[in-house]
Protein backbone atom coordinates (compact mmCIF):
# COMPACT_ATOMS: atom_id res chain seq x y z
CA UNK A 1 0.00 0.00 0.00
CA UNK A 2 1.28 3.38 -0.70
CA UNK A 3 0.18 6.79 -0.45
CA UNK A 4 1.32 10.67 -1.68
CA UNK A 5 0.95 13.39 1.12
CA UNK A 6 -1.10 15.92 0.07
CA UNK A 7 -0.67 19.70 0.30
CA UNK A 8 3.26 19.34 0.39
CA UNK A 9 4.52 21.08 -2.61
CA UNK A 10 7.55 19.61 -4.34
CA UNK A 11 10.63 21.70 -3.65
CA UNK A 12 13.89 20.48 -5.13
CA UNK A 13 16.72 18.57 -3.26
CA UNK A 14 18.98 20.60 -2.12
CA UNK A 15 16.06 22.21 -0.05
CA UNK A 16 14.51 18.75 1.08
CA UNK A 17 18.18 17.93 2.10
CA UNK A 18 18.52 20.77 4.04
CA UNK A 19 14.88 20.05 6.17
CA UNK A 20 17.40 16.72 7.59
CA UNK A 21 20.36 18.98 9.15
CA UNK A 22 20.24 19.18 13.09
CA UNK A 23 21.13 22.93 12.77
CA UNK A 24 19.17 25.13 10.34
CA UNK A 25 16.79 22.43 9.21
CA UNK A 26 13.40 21.32 10.35
CA UNK A 27 13.99 20.91 13.91
CA UNK A 28 12.31 24.05 15.21
CA UNK A 29 9.22 23.06 13.36
CA UNK A 30 8.96 19.68 14.45
CA UNK A 31 9.08 21.14 17.76
CA UNK A 32 6.13 23.41 17.29
CA UNK A 33 4.38 20.78 15.73
CA UNK A 34 5.06 18.33 19.03
CA UNK A 35 6.84 15.76 17.13
CA UNK A 36 10.36 16.21 19.32
CA UNK A 37 10.41 13.94 22.29
CA UNK A 38 7.01 13.16 22.10
CA UNK A 39 4.74 10.41 23.25
CA UNK A 40 4.64 7.29 20.98
CA UNK A 41 2.66 4.46 20.36
CA UNK A 42 2.98 1.20 22.77
CA UNK A 43 1.32 -1.70 22.39
CA UNK A 44 -0.36 -3.13 25.51
CA UNK A 45 1.79 -5.88 26.98
CA UNK A 46 1.42 -6.79 30.68
CA UNK A 47 3.90 -5.55 32.83
CA UNK A 48 4.58 -9.66 34.04
CA UNK A 49 4.89 -10.63 30.73
CA UNK A 50 7.48 -7.49 29.56
CA UNK A 51 9.36 -8.25 32.70
CA UNK A 52 9.97 -11.76 31.19
CA UNK A 53 11.07 -10.24 27.86
CA UNK A 54 13.34 -8.12 30.02
CA UNK A 55 15.45 -10.74 31.53
CA UNK A 56 19.31 -10.41 30.67
CA UNK A 57 21.84 -13.06 29.80
CA UNK A 58 25.57 -13.73 28.70
CA UNK A 59 24.94 -17.00 27.65
CA UNK A 60 23.21 -15.99 23.91
CA UNK A 61 25.56 -13.06 23.74
CA UNK A 62 28.72 -14.98 24.47
CA UNK A 63 27.88 -17.47 22.22
CA UNK A 64 26.97 -15.73 19.33
CA UNK A 65 30.02 -13.43 19.94
CA UNK A 66 32.92 -16.48 19.79
CA UNK A 67 30.94 -18.27 16.73
CA UNK A 68 31.41 -14.56 15.01
CA UNK A 69 35.40 -14.00 15.87
CA UNK A 70 35.68 -17.72 15.33
CA UNK A 71 34.54 -17.12 11.85
CA UNK A 72 36.19 -13.96 11.67
CA UNK A 73 39.30 -15.94 12.43
CA UNK A 74 38.70 -18.78 9.88
CA UNK A 75 37.57 -16.56 7.19
CA UNK A 76 40.92 -14.81 7.87
CA UNK A 77 42.92 -17.77 7.81
CA UNK A 78 41.77 -18.91 4.49
CA UNK A 79 42.33 -15.33 3.23
CA UNK A 80 45.88 -15.83 4.38
CA UNK A 81 46.77 -19.05 2.73
CA UNK A 82 45.29 -18.12 -1.02
CA UNK A 83 46.79 -14.57 -0.41
CA UNK A 84 50.29 -16.67 0.62
CA UNK A 85 49.49 -19.05 -2.73
CA UNK A 86 49.12 -15.89 -5.26
CA UNK A 87 45.39 -17.84 -5.14
CA UNK A 88 42.40 -16.24 -7.60
CA UNK A 89 41.09 -17.82 -4.21
CA UNK A 90 41.93 -14.93 -1.93
CA UNK A 91 39.31 -12.90 -3.45
CA UNK A 92 36.51 -14.54 -2.27
CA UNK A 93 37.99 -15.34 0.73
CA UNK A 94 39.06 -11.89 1.33
CA UNK A 95 35.33 -10.87 0.41
CA UNK A 96 33.67 -13.71 3.34
CA UNK A 97 36.11 -12.47 5.50
CA UNK A 98 35.46 -8.60 5.33
CA UNK A 99 31.90 -9.47 5.24
CA UNK A 100 32.29 -11.04 8.79
CA UNK A 101 34.06 -8.16 9.77
CA UNK A 102 32.33 -5.70 9.01
CA UNK A 103 28.43 -6.26 8.80
CA UNK A 104 27.38 -8.43 11.40
CA UNK A 105 29.86 -5.21 13.62
CA UNK A 106 27.15 -3.00 13.04
CA UNK A 107 24.36 -5.19 14.55
CA UNK A 108 26.82 -5.82 17.42
CA UNK A 109 27.32 -2.36 17.87
CA UNK A 110 23.51 -1.92 18.19
CA UNK A 111 22.87 -3.94 20.37
CA UNK A 112 25.99 -3.59 23.05
CA UNK A 113 24.87 0.03 22.52
CA UNK A 114 21.51 -0.49 23.94
CA UNK A 115 23.06 -2.28 26.66
CA UNK A 116 21.09 -5.13 26.32
CA UNK A 117 23.31 -7.91 24.61
CA UNK A 118 24.81 -9.17 27.26
CA UNK A 119 23.77 -8.80 30.76
CA UNK A 120 27.42 -8.16 32.33
CA UNK A 121 27.59 -4.14 31.66
CA UNK A 122 31.80 -4.26 30.38
CA UNK A 123 30.86 -7.15 28.19
CA UNK A 124 28.81 -4.76 26.21
CA UNK A 125 30.76 -1.78 26.31
CA UNK A 126 34.32 -4.40 25.52
CA UNK A 127 31.72 -5.65 22.90
CA UNK A 128 30.52 -2.14 21.45
CA UNK A 129 34.41 -0.40 21.08
CA UNK A 130 35.26 -3.21 19.12
CA UNK A 131 32.22 -3.42 16.96
CA UNK A 132 32.76 0.34 16.74
CA UNK A 133 36.15 -0.01 15.36
CA UNK A 134 35.01 -2.70 13.12
CA UNK A 135 32.30 -0.82 11.16
CA UNK A 136 34.34 2.74 11.08
CA UNK A 137 32.18 4.44 13.46
CA UNK A 138 32.70 7.01 16.34
CA UNK A 139 32.09 5.19 19.50
CA UNK A 140 30.66 7.72 21.57
CA UNK A 141 29.29 10.15 18.93
CA UNK A 142 27.08 7.22 17.79
CA UNK A 143 26.21 6.20 20.95
CA UNK A 144 24.19 9.36 21.12
CA UNK A 145 23.00 9.96 18.00
CA UNK A 146 21.53 6.57 18.05
CA UNK A 147 19.68 8.26 21.52
CA UNK A 148 18.42 10.95 19.81
CA UNK A 149 17.30 8.05 16.57
CA UNK A 150 15.06 6.53 19.42
CA UNK A 151 13.40 9.63 20.70
CA UNK A 152 12.87 10.78 17.70
CA UNK A 153 12.56 8.51 15.01
CA UNK A 154 12.41 9.72 11.43
CA UNK A 155 11.83 13.02 12.39
CA UNK A 156 12.96 15.26 9.93
CA UNK A 157 15.60 17.51 11.31
CA UNK A 158 16.05 15.83 14.66
CA UNK A 159 16.74 12.06 13.70
CA UNK A 160 20.56 12.33 12.89
CA UNK A 161 20.46 8.77 11.66
CA UNK A 162 17.90 8.70 8.58
CA UNK A 163 19.66 6.70 5.96
CA UNK A 164 17.23 7.32 3.20
CA UNK A 165 16.65 11.06 3.05
CA UNK A 166 14.52 12.37 0.09
CA UNK A 167 14.30 13.06 -2.67
CA UNK A 168 16.47 9.92 -2.47
CA UNK A 169 20.49 10.37 -2.94
CA UNK A 170 20.94 7.53 -5.44
CA UNK A 171 25.11 8.50 -5.37
CA UNK A 172 25.10 8.22 -2.00
CA UNK A 173 23.70 5.11 -1.55
CA UNK A 174 25.71 3.59 -4.30
CA UNK A 175 28.77 4.99 -2.96
CA UNK A 176 27.97 3.34 0.47
CA UNK A 177 27.47 -0.19 -1.00
CA UNK A 178 31.44 0.06 0.35
CA UNK A 179 30.49 2.22 2.52
CA UNK A 180 32.40 5.06 0.83
CA UNK A 181 30.67 8.10 1.77
CA UNK A 182 30.25 6.89 5.07
CA UNK A 183 34.23 6.50 6.19
CA UNK A 184 34.82 9.46 3.82
CA UNK A 185 32.21 11.40 6.60
CA UNK A 186 33.57 9.21 9.62
CA UNK A 187 37.17 9.77 8.73
CA UNK A 188 37.13 13.67 8.42
CA UNK A 189 35.23 13.81 11.91
CA UNK A 190 37.67 11.57 13.31
CA UNK A 191 40.63 13.71 12.41
CA UNK A 192 38.73 17.04 13.37
CA UNK A 193 37.37 15.27 16.78
CA UNK A 194 41.47 14.39 17.39
CA UNK A 195 42.17 17.55 17.35
CA UNK A 196 39.30 18.44 19.55
CA UNK A 197 36.94 19.55 16.86
CA UNK A 198 33.47 17.48 18.26
CA UNK A 199 31.39 18.52 15.11
CA UNK A 200 29.10 21.31 15.39
CA UNK A 201 26.03 18.96 14.96
CA UNK A 202 27.32 16.51 17.07
CA UNK A 203 28.01 19.34 19.91
CA UNK A 204 23.65 19.20 19.63
CA UNK A 205 23.37 16.04 20.74
CA UNK A 206 26.60 14.85 22.48
CA UNK A 207 26.94 15.86 26.18
CA UNK A 208 30.04 18.40 26.90
CA UNK A 209 30.88 15.68 29.62
CA UNK A 210 31.75 13.01 27.23
CA UNK A 211 33.85 15.30 24.52
CA UNK A 212 37.27 14.28 26.20
CA UNK A 213 35.82 10.26 25.56
CA UNK A 214 35.01 11.26 21.63
CA UNK A 215 39.05 12.64 21.62
CA UNK A 216 40.46 10.13 22.97
CA UNK A 217 38.49 7.35 21.02
CA UNK A 218 39.44 9.29 17.84
CA UNK A 219 42.95 9.35 18.81
CA UNK A 220 43.23 5.72 20.04
CA UNK A 221 41.76 4.90 16.44
CA UNK A 222 43.56 6.88 14.10
CA UNK A 223 46.73 5.55 15.93
CA UNK A 224 45.72 2.21 15.29
CA UNK A 225 45.32 2.90 11.37
CA UNK A 226 48.56 4.48 11.24
CA UNK A 227 50.13 1.33 12.80
CA UNK A 228 48.09 -0.43 9.86
CA UNK A 229 49.54 1.84 7.39
CA UNK A 230 53.14 1.77 8.78
CA UNK A 231 52.52 -2.55 8.21
CA UNK A 232 52.10 -1.85 4.83
CA UNK A 233 54.87 0.64 4.30
CA UNK A 234 57.01 -2.09 6.21
CA UNK A 235 55.97 -5.09 4.58
CA UNK A 236 55.74 -3.19 0.94
CA UNK A 237 52.45 -5.52 1.39
CA UNK A 238 48.57 -4.02 1.28
CA UNK A 239 48.08 -7.03 2.92
CA UNK A 240 47.38 -5.50 6.55
CA UNK A 241 45.27 -3.35 5.18
CA UNK A 242 42.98 -5.63 3.88
CA UNK A 243 42.70 -7.27 7.23
CA UNK A 244 41.86 -4.09 9.37
CA UNK A 245 40.52 -1.14 7.48
CA UNK A 246 39.40 -1.74 4.39
CA UNK A 247 37.19 -4.51 5.13
CA UNK A 248 35.08 -1.79 6.85
CA UNK A 249 34.31 -0.85 3.41
CA UNK A 250 34.29 -3.55 1.28
CA UNK A 251 32.64 -5.81 3.56
CA UNK A 252 29.37 -3.07 4.44
CA UNK A 253 27.32 -4.54 1.56
CA UNK A 254 25.61 -6.33 3.62
CA UNK A 255 24.98 -4.59 7.07
CA UNK A 256 23.43 -1.89 3.97
CA UNK A 257 21.60 -4.79 2.50
CA UNK A 258 20.11 -4.98 6.35
CA UNK A 259 20.03 -1.51 7.15
CA UNK A 260 17.59 -0.24 4.75
CA UNK A 261 14.89 -2.41 5.21
CA UNK A 262 14.54 -0.77 8.65
CA UNK A 263 12.62 2.67 7.73
CA UNK A 264 13.48 3.50 3.96
CA UNK A 265 10.70 4.59 2.30
CA UNK A 266 8.36 4.63 5.15
CA UNK A 267 6.68 7.84 6.25
CA UNK A 268 9.06 10.93 8.39
CA UNK A 269 7.69 12.62 10.96
CA UNK A 270 4.17 10.24 12.84
CA UNK A 271 4.61 8.81 15.90
CA UNK A 272 4.09 5.40 15.53
CA UNK A 273 6.56 2.97 14.74
CA UNK A 274 4.42 0.44 13.37
CA UNK A 275 4.19 3.12 10.44
CA UNK A 276 8.09 4.21 10.30
CA UNK A 277 10.01 0.59 10.96
CA UNK A 278 9.70 -2.52 9.56
CA UNK A 279 9.22 -5.91 10.80
CA UNK A 280 11.11 -8.57 8.33
CA UNK A 281 10.84 -12.79 8.56
CA UNK A 282 14.45 -13.92 8.04
CA UNK A 283 16.15 -17.10 7.41
CA UNK A 284 18.20 -18.43 10.92
CA UNK A 285 21.67 -17.18 9.25
CA UNK A 286 20.33 -14.03 8.59
CA UNK A 287 19.12 -13.35 12.18
CA UNK A 288 22.35 -14.66 13.32
CA UNK A 289 24.37 -11.84 11.49
CA UNK A 290 21.75 -8.95 11.79
CA UNK A 291 21.43 -10.04 15.69
CA UNK A 292 17.72 -10.12 15.34
CA UNK A 293 16.87 -6.39 13.98
CA UNK A 294 14.67 -7.64 11.60
CA UNK A 295 12.24 -7.23 14.21
CA UNK A 296 12.37 -3.95 14.06
CA UNK A 297 9.19 -2.30 15.00
CA UNK A 298 9.91 -4.38 18.09
CA UNK A 299 12.80 -2.87 18.62
CA UNK A 300 12.27 0.48 18.73
CA UNK A 301 8.77 -0.19 20.46
CA UNK A 302 10.75 -1.38 23.52
CA UNK A 303 14.56 -1.30 23.22
CA UNK A 304 14.83 -2.48 26.22
CA UNK A 305 14.12 -6.43 24.84
CA UNK A 306 17.06 -7.81 24.46
CA UNK A 307 17.69 -9.67 20.96
CA UNK A 308 17.49 -13.18 22.30
CA UNK A 309 13.61 -12.25 22.84
CA UNK A 310 12.40 -10.31 19.94
CA UNK A 311 10.80 -13.12 18.50
CA UNK A 312 9.05 -13.97 21.48
CA UNK A 313 8.00 -9.54 21.90
CA UNK A 314 7.20 -10.15 18.07
CA UNK A 315 4.31 -13.19 18.86
CA UNK A 316 3.27 -11.31 22.53
CA UNK A 317 1.99 -8.33 19.92
CA UNK A 318 2.21 -9.54 16.69
CA UNK A 319 -1.86 -8.88 16.90
CA UNK A 320 -0.92 -5.11 17.18
CA UNK A 321 1.38 -5.10 14.51
CA UNK A 322 1.21 -4.54 10.67
CA UNK A 323 1.84 -8.32 9.18
CA UNK A 324 5.64 -8.70 8.68
CA UNK A 325 7.29 -8.95 5.65
CA UNK A 326 8.04 -12.53 4.53
CA UNK A 327 11.71 -11.87 3.22
CA UNK A 328 14.06 -9.29 2.93
CA UNK A 329 13.49 -9.75 -0.91
CA UNK A 330 9.43 -8.97 -0.25
CA UNK A 331 10.38 -5.71 1.44
CA UNK A 332 13.05 -4.82 -1.41
CA UNK A 333 9.86 -5.18 -3.90
CA UNK A 334 8.20 -2.17 -2.00
CA UNK A 335 11.76 -0.52 -0.71
CA UNK A 336 13.15 -0.27 -4.34
CA UNK A 337 9.76 1.46 -5.87
CA UNK A 338 9.50 3.58 -3.22
CA UNK A 339 12.73 4.79 -3.54
CA UNK A 340 12.46 5.68 -7.21
CA UNK A 341 9.42 7.41 -6.86
CA UNK A 342 10.75 9.49 -3.67
CA UNK A 343 14.10 10.73 -6.56
CA UNK A 344 10.63 12.82 -8.02
CA UNK A 345 8.05 12.61 -5.64
CA UNK A 346 9.75 13.48 -2.04
CA UNK A 347 6.08 13.61 -0.51
CA UNK A 348 5.69 9.89 -1.47
CA UNK A 349 5.69 7.17 1.43
CA UNK A 350 4.50 3.83 2.07
CA UNK A 351 1.87 3.58 4.04
CA UNK A 352 1.71 0.03 6.59
CA UNK A 353 -1.61 -1.70 7.37
CA UNK A 354 -2.06 -0.42 11.30
CA UNK A 355 -4.50 -2.72 13.02
CA UNK A 356 -6.96 -0.27 14.30
CA UNK A 357 -7.54 0.51 17.91
CA UNK A 358 -10.31 -1.75 19.53
CA UNK B 1 10.04 20.49 55.36
CA UNK B 2 9.89 17.29 55.12
CA UNK B 3 7.13 14.52 56.02
CA UNK B 4 6.49 10.63 55.36
CA UNK B 5 3.91 9.28 53.09
CA UNK B 6 2.18 6.61 52.58
CA UNK B 7 3.15 5.35 49.06
CA UNK B 8 0.74 2.27 48.82
CA UNK B 9 1.01 -1.29 50.29
CA UNK B 10 4.30 -3.61 50.36
CA UNK B 11 2.85 -6.27 49.05
CA UNK B 12 1.65 -4.72 46.05
CA UNK B 13 4.76 -4.81 44.21
CA UNK B 14 6.76 -7.98 43.38
CA UNK B 15 10.07 -8.59 44.10
CA UNK B 16 13.00 -6.95 42.32
CA UNK B 17 10.17 -4.82 40.56
CA UNK B 18 9.05 -0.69 39.97
CA UNK B 19 5.62 0.73 40.64
CA UNK B 20 4.88 4.46 39.62
CA UNK B 21 3.74 6.39 42.60
CA UNK B 22 1.73 10.19 42.09
CA UNK B 23 1.72 12.46 45.07
CA UNK B 24 0.97 16.32 45.36
CA UNK B 25 1.88 17.27 41.50
CA UNK B 26 5.04 14.65 41.47
CA UNK B 27 5.97 11.56 40.11
CA UNK B 28 7.87 8.51 42.09
CA UNK B 29 9.05 5.43 41.11
CA UNK B 30 9.10 3.01 44.26
CA UNK B 31 11.04 -0.02 44.39
CA UNK B 32 11.56 -3.69 46.34
CA UNK B 33 14.92 -5.16 46.05
CA UNK B 34 15.94 -8.06 48.35
CA UNK B 35 13.09 -6.89 50.37
CA UNK B 36 13.83 -3.22 50.75
CA UNK B 37 12.18 -0.84 49.44
CA UNK B 38 13.77 2.35 47.68
CA UNK B 39 12.15 5.67 46.28
CA UNK B 40 13.42 7.69 43.59
CA UNK B 41 11.97 10.61 41.54
CA UNK B 42 9.40 9.18 38.49
CA UNK B 43 11.39 10.39 35.56
CA UNK B 44 14.46 9.49 34.15
CA UNK B 45 17.69 12.36 33.97
CA UNK B 46 17.35 12.51 30.92
CA UNK B 47 14.98 12.61 28.97
CA UNK B 48 10.70 11.95 29.47
CA UNK B 49 10.17 8.56 30.30
CA UNK B 50 8.56 7.04 33.60
CA UNK B 51 11.07 4.76 35.75
CA UNK B 52 8.12 2.56 36.64
CA UNK B 53 8.09 1.00 33.30
CA UNK B 54 11.96 0.21 33.32
CA UNK B 55 13.79 -3.24 34.27
CA UNK B 56 14.78 -3.69 37.72
CA UNK B 57 18.19 -5.50 38.10
CA UNK B 58 19.34 -5.85 41.46
CA UNK B 59 20.06 -2.38 42.76
CA UNK B 60 19.92 -0.83 39.19
CA UNK B 61 17.29 0.49 37.05
CA UNK B 62 17.61 0.82 33.65
CA UNK B 63 15.16 3.39 32.02
CA UNK B 64 12.92 1.92 29.38
CA UNK B 65 13.28 4.72 26.60
CA UNK B 66 17.32 4.33 26.34
CA UNK B 67 18.65 1.99 28.38
CA UNK B 68 20.15 4.77 30.93
CA UNK B 69 20.96 3.43 34.37
CA UNK B 70 20.95 4.56 38.08
CA UNK B 71 21.78 2.57 41.23
CA UNK B 72 18.16 2.77 42.84
CA UNK B 73 19.56 3.01 46.46
CA UNK B 74 21.66 6.82 45.93
CA UNK B 75 20.37 7.76 42.45
CA UNK B 76 24.30 7.32 40.63
CA UNK B 77 23.98 7.41 36.79
CA UNK B 78 25.85 4.62 36.23
CA UNK B 79 25.91 4.72 31.94
CA UNK B 80 25.08 6.63 29.10
CA UNK B 81 23.06 8.26 28.06
CA UNK B 82 22.06 9.17 31.75
CA UNK B 83 24.90 11.79 33.04
CA UNK B 84 22.94 13.52 36.06
CA UNK B 85 21.56 11.49 39.24
CA UNK B 86 18.33 10.44 40.02
CA UNK B 87 16.73 12.17 43.48
CA UNK B 88 16.10 9.73 45.55
CA UNK B 89 14.39 9.47 48.91
CA UNK B 90 14.10 7.84 52.13
CA UNK B 91 11.57 4.57 52.68
CA UNK B 92 10.40 2.30 54.83
CA UNK B 93 7.74 0.04 55.26
CA UNK B 94 5.68 0.02 58.30
CA UNK B 95 2.72 -2.65 59.33
CA UNK B 96 2.92 -3.61 55.43
CA UNK B 97 2.94 0.03 54.15
CA UNK B 98 5.66 1.87 52.45
CA UNK B 99 6.45 5.29 53.33
CA UNK B 100 8.70 7.18 51.67
CA UNK B 101 9.51 11.07 52.93
CA UNK B 102 9.56 13.71 50.51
Amino acid sequence: MSHRQTGSPTRDADTHHQAYRLIGGAGDAAFAAGLVNAVWYKCPVPRAVMKALMQRSDAAALRDTFIWYGLIVGSGGLAWLAWRANSAWAIPAFFLYGTLYCSPADARWHECGHGTAFKTRWLNDFVYQLASFQVFRRATVWRWSHARHHTDTLIVGRDPEIAVRRPTDWAALLLNVVALKHVANELRKMIGAAFGNIGAEEETFVPESEWPKVKREARITLLIYGVVILACAASNSILPLLFIGLPSLYGAWLYLYFGLTQHAGLPENVLDHRKNCRTIEMNPVFRFLYWNMNYHVEHHMFPMVPFHALARLHETVKHDMPPPYGSTLAAYAEIIPALIRQTRDPSFHVVRPVPKAP
Amino acid sequence: MTQWIDAGAFDDIEEEDVVRFDHAGRTYAIYRVEGEVYASDGLCTHEHAHLCDGFVMGHVIECPKHNGRFDLRDGRALCAPVCENLTTYPAKVEAGRILIEV
